[in-house]
């Protein structure tokens, strides 16, 4: 089989298989195949079921024939985050403690895929519960970027981009906390989306820090990013943070131009220590877009330089209470040992990774009495000034454009021994994530050195559609054939 | 660790001692709410099923799951903070309590932390000869955990087995103020709150399956001391009197520490019931450090005030307000009211009984004697007990009217335990009405007279003391039925034709 049309857009897959042109089983075998000759590269998957995907391809197939409807991703491959449950299929987070875990339900959003007729290529590899920005984190092995092999995809869902990036699923849905869907998305050349906070049921996704979590779809273009996004937005009775003001985006909303928009550019926060041929990036794009009709204006984010600061007590601190129930007792890994104490202590030590037991340990100290108001509360206070800061700033901008990265990907093992470092690299992504708002990493070239380039969007709350529809105009006339990762386009038999 | 025993020193000095100090106590009652539902799922909450068949993703806690508030248990919580006015905050918010447990599934324990749901109020309680309020801190909602099991495995050894069904199961936590000041006034509070809350059909106040649970924090003073003494907190007491056996044993085990020149340390004891003492459970050193935060899975809880005036006006009358019409309508004794008013179905059994027969009084004599005797021996509740209120009704109203006297009225009643006839038709079948008429009383009185010639003619003589010996022979011989005042009439005229 060839791999002809494992480029192609979600939307045309999807089109396809609506009008019978292709089987969904077609597809499905179209992209497992690359996937078996890409797999052993990339390491993009902790868990793939050749024929659970097939069988889910083959139930679509029925469904059609049956005359249901369908939405636009029937058939569609999609990639799943480790993160995300899937109901009797290996859910581990990257971790050894949920090594073997089975979950008995399906998340949210999954359950959504499922009815709208996507297909799913397996659970893809992520830093263990999604901390970390280069997915070496992950308890089983690193991923690659497939634009360059010794270097990281990013993080956490490193393993859904790169698995986008590199043609082995059109789609995937990763999570981002304070930077994990769009980061990778930057380093690895595709579409990231945060959406607001309570844009998308939580239901599900494996808890790291619940007040910044939300489900982001990946993707090759701004049109399939919609498309995804739109199957997994709006109110969830099971998740109380989850709100009906999440609409679907139209998709022609996303043609419509940027003419008369106005682009706030934060400057101060940008400052120094950001890799030039990003900052050219930015000003390219800018300008592209004021020719379309955007105004461009500067905006100020006073409070965004406290992010990562601010966003390393509170994240950690959740985190240590969420991961609180990974205690030996009801499910995962149980060390053997003789008490109760031990058996805690022992579990959770051996079957967490040195980030994870980091956060935890910082998030612990946080809450602890006497030290409550210092951090944990002093950073809600800030979190409530970057808040601010956006609402602001987005009533002089429509939409905020900025770096998603300071730098472009960086070599596997580069930052391991510097979690400072590794924490430095969310610096554009974190303030989105704090201030609970909608942000889209796009793909805007490439490096001299041929590695991908993301900037990204920061909009209003739920109005994802601007951030789409301005990430559109610069891809229509910009997306080309560097997008394929040519390390594999060579390798292709 | 001597002082932590039983006294057994020779006490002859030590009441005097006893009675320069007082026992400060604060409860904290937690009570499970009788929602169908558990606070943050849909599971049952019923109890005594088989373990972990009430269970779901969520409250097993699961990797990913997240809770969902309950309406009605808000609700519920409402309506126990506005029976003992409480102010119902606007905004209250959720927190996370975290520390390991076993049977604890997510390690951390949604409660309500330093914005609870209600602040303030408080309970009348009995103390001396009048009333006496004890103030509520706050009270709030929160899940309830699991239960651990330790039963005994291979070779004797102890193994733990947990049961998640009440897992979630909605609670409210009633802290009070430390204004209780003796065992006595604990068990009094305890046994009004309970009152309140099943007044309100809001727990089922069952203390053996858990329902209700209650902790205590002792501390003793000098009796006019402005400051607290370093209290202890008991734990463990499964029943109301633990509770006062309890608060006694430590305001005792106290007061000889500080007697004795010792310190009180500030810890966790263990009541131990079959012991009747309390053990130390954990020192302040091992104190938990809960950690609170905000729940960020769950929203502020707003009320519209609208919403809990709603809830205001929908509450079901409670015990004090019983008591007061009782008294005010009924004109019987506030000490009658108060044990007629103990569950809310024996004050409308009550009700139906005063009305019907008419004489409220009686009607509650009634049933603080007879009805609440057969219901102690038996067992019963006041649903359960067979006589029916209409029926009771007429029998009292047979006396009140004087149509049988007290006495077969009794015998009426022992009937009715058993058997389905009403109090008029038993009367009539065993021939039980009384003796009235002129003609069989004064037959009745002849018979007396002439099986008793000797006290017969005693009273003639004019011995009065013996008139009542054949006023007694005659009530013996129609057993019970003769009128008492009409027999004495016709006995003066038998023994006077004599």
């Amino acid at each position: 089989m060839s791999d002809a049309f494992v480029l192609e857009s979600a939307e045309a897959i999807g089109r396809s298989v609506l009008s019978r042109e292709r089987s969904a089983g077609d597809v499905a075998r179209t992209f497992l195949d690359r996937m078996d000759r890409t797999a052993e590269q990339l390491r993009t998957y902790l868990h793939r079921d050749r024929e659970q995907t097939l069988a889910m391809a083959s139930a679509v197939d029925a469904r059609i024939a049956r005359g249901e409807r369908l939405t636009p991703l029937a058939g569609v491959p999609v990639a799943l985050k480790d993160n995300l449950c899937t109901r009797c299929v290996p859910t581990t987070c990257g971790s050894k403690i949920l090594e073997g875990y089975l979950p008995p339900y399906d998340a949210h959003v999954v359950e959504r895929l499922r009815e709208a007729g996507a297909v799913f290529t397996g659970k893809t590899n992520c830093d263990e519960f999604a901390m970390g920005s280069s997915t070496e984190n992950s308890a089983y092995f690193p991923t690659k970027n497939p634009w360059d092999l010794e270097r990281v995809p990013g993080g956490s869902s490193g393993g859904s981009a790169a698995s986008v990036a590199a043609g082995e699923a059109p789609l995937a849905l990763g999570s981002d906390t304070g930077g994990s869907v769009r980061q990778p998305a930057a380093f690895c050349g595709v579409f990231g989306l945060k959406p607001t906070y309570g844009a998308v049921s939580r239901y599900g996704l494996v808890a790291f820090a619940s007040s910044l979590d939300q489900i982001g779809p990946i993707a090759r273009t701004a049109r399939d990013t919609a498309l995804l996004y739109n199957v997994i937005c709006g109110r969830d009775e099971r998740d109380m943070t989850s709100r009906a003001e999440a609409a679907a985006v139209p998709l022609e909303d996303l043609e419509r131009g940027v003419s008369g928009l106005r682009l706030g550019i934060p400057r101060d926060l940008i400052g120094e220590g950001v890799d030039p041929e990003i900052l050219a990036s930015l000003d390219r794009v800018a300008k592209a877009l004021a020719k379309k009709g955007a105004e461009i204006l500067d905006v100020s984010l006073p409070h965004a330089r406290y992010s990562i600061a601010t966003y390393y007590l509170i994240a950690p601190a959740e985190a240590s209470s969420n991961l609180a129930r990974y205690d030996g007792v009801r499910y995962g890994f149980r060390a053997k040992t003789d008490d109760l104490q031990a058996m805690y202590a022992v579990t959770r030590g051996r079957g967490f990774g040195r980030e994870v037991r980091r956060r935890i340990l910082l998030g612990t100290y946080a809450l602890s009495a006497g030290y409550y108001d210092a951090y944990y509360l002093r950073a809600m206070k800030v979190r409530t000034l970057i808040r601010r800061d956006f609402e602001q700033a987005l009533t002089r901008a429509d939409a905020i454009l900025l770096p998603t990265t300071p730098t472009p990907p960086f070599k596997i093992g580069e930052k391991v021994d510097d979690p400072l470092a590794m924490y430095l690299n969310d610096i554009f992504s974190v303030p989105a994530s704090l201030a609970g708002v909608p942000a889209l990493s796009f793909p805007a070239g490439m490096t001299k050195a041929n590695l991908p380039i993301g900037l990204q969007l920061v909009g209003r709350p739920f109005e994802e559609a601007t951030l789409l529809r301005v990430a559109r105009t610069w891809e229509s006339e910009n997306a080309d054939a560097a997008r394929v990762p040519r390390l594999l386009s060579e390798r292709r038999s | 660790m001597s002082a932590t025993g039983p006294a057994t020193e020779s006490t002859a000095g030590a009441g005097a001692r006893q009675d320069r100090y007082e026992t400060v106590v604060g409860l904290e009652v937690h009570a499970q709410l009788r929602t169908e539902s558990k606070i943050f799922c849909g599971c049952s909450t019923k109890f005594g099923a088989r373990p972990n068949t009430q269970v779901c993703p969520v409250c097993l806690g699961l990797p990913g799951v997240l809770p969902v508030l309950n309406e009605r248990a808000v609700r519920f919580a409402v309506m126990t903070g506005l029976a003992v006015g409480a102010k119902v905050a606007e905004r209250s918010v959720f927190a996370r309590k975290n520390y390991f447990y076993p049977d604890l599934p997510k390690g951390y324990q949604i409660s309500q932390y330093d914005r609870p749901l209600c602040t303030g109020g408080g309970i009348d309680i009995r103390s001396g000869g009048g009333w006496k309020r004890i103030g509520l801190v706050r009270i709030h909602l929160e899940e309830d955990a699991g239960k651990s099991l330790h039963p005994e495995g291979r070779e004797g050894v102890t193994t733990t087995r947990v049961d998640l069904n009440r897992s979630g199961v909605p609670l409210i936590e009633i802290v009070s103020e430390p204004d209780i000041r003796s065992g006595t006034e604990a068990y009094d509070y305890l046994i009004r709150l309970k009152q309140i809350l099943m007044y309100l059909d809001v727990c089922d106040g069952n203390m053996e399956e858990g329902s209700l649970r209650c902790d205590a924090n002792v501390s003793v003073r000098l009796k006019g001391q402005a400051a607290f003494g370093t209290k202890a907190e008991i734990k463990n007491m499964n029943s109301f009197r633990n509770v006062e056996r309890a608060i006694a044993f430590e305001t005792d085990r106290q007061i000889r520490i500080v007697e004795s020149g010792g310190r009180v340390a500030q810890e966790t004891l263990l009541w131990n019931a079959d012991k009747g003492i309390a053990e130390t459970m954990r020192s302040k050193e091992e104190a938990h450090d809960y950690r609170y935060f905000p729940e960020p899975d769950l929203l502020t809880l707003d009320l519209d005030p609208a919403w809990v005036e709603a809830v205001r006006s929908e509450l079901p009358e409670l015990p004090h307000q019983i008591r007061d019409r009782l008294t005010r309508d009924f004109g019987i004794p506030e000490y009658d009211a108060e044990v007629l008013t103990e569950t809310r179905s024996l004050a409308t059994y009550y009700e139906e009984v005063a009305r019907r027969s008419g004489n409220p009084k009686l009607a509650s004599n009634w049933i603080m004697t007879e009805v609440n005797g057969i219901r102690n021996k038996e067992g019963q509740s006041i649903e359960e007990f067979p006589i029916r209120p209409d029926r009771l009704g007429d029998l009292i109203k047979m006396i009140a009217t004087e149509r049988i006297s007290g006495k077969i009225g009794k015998q009426v009643f022992e009937m009715m335990l058993t058997r389905p006839e009403g109090p008029d038709e038993l009367v009539k079948a065993h021939g039980l009405l009384p003796i009235d008429d002129e003609g069989s009383l004064r037959a009745l009185a002849r018979e007396v007279i002439a099986a008793n010639p000797g006290p017969a003619a005693e009273v003639r003589a004019g011995k009065e003391r013996t008139f009542a010996f054949l006023v007694g022979q005659a009530m013996k011989q129609s057993r019970g039925r003769a009128h008492p005042e009409k027999i004495q009439e016709a006995l003066r005229k038998e023994l006077g034709a004599g």
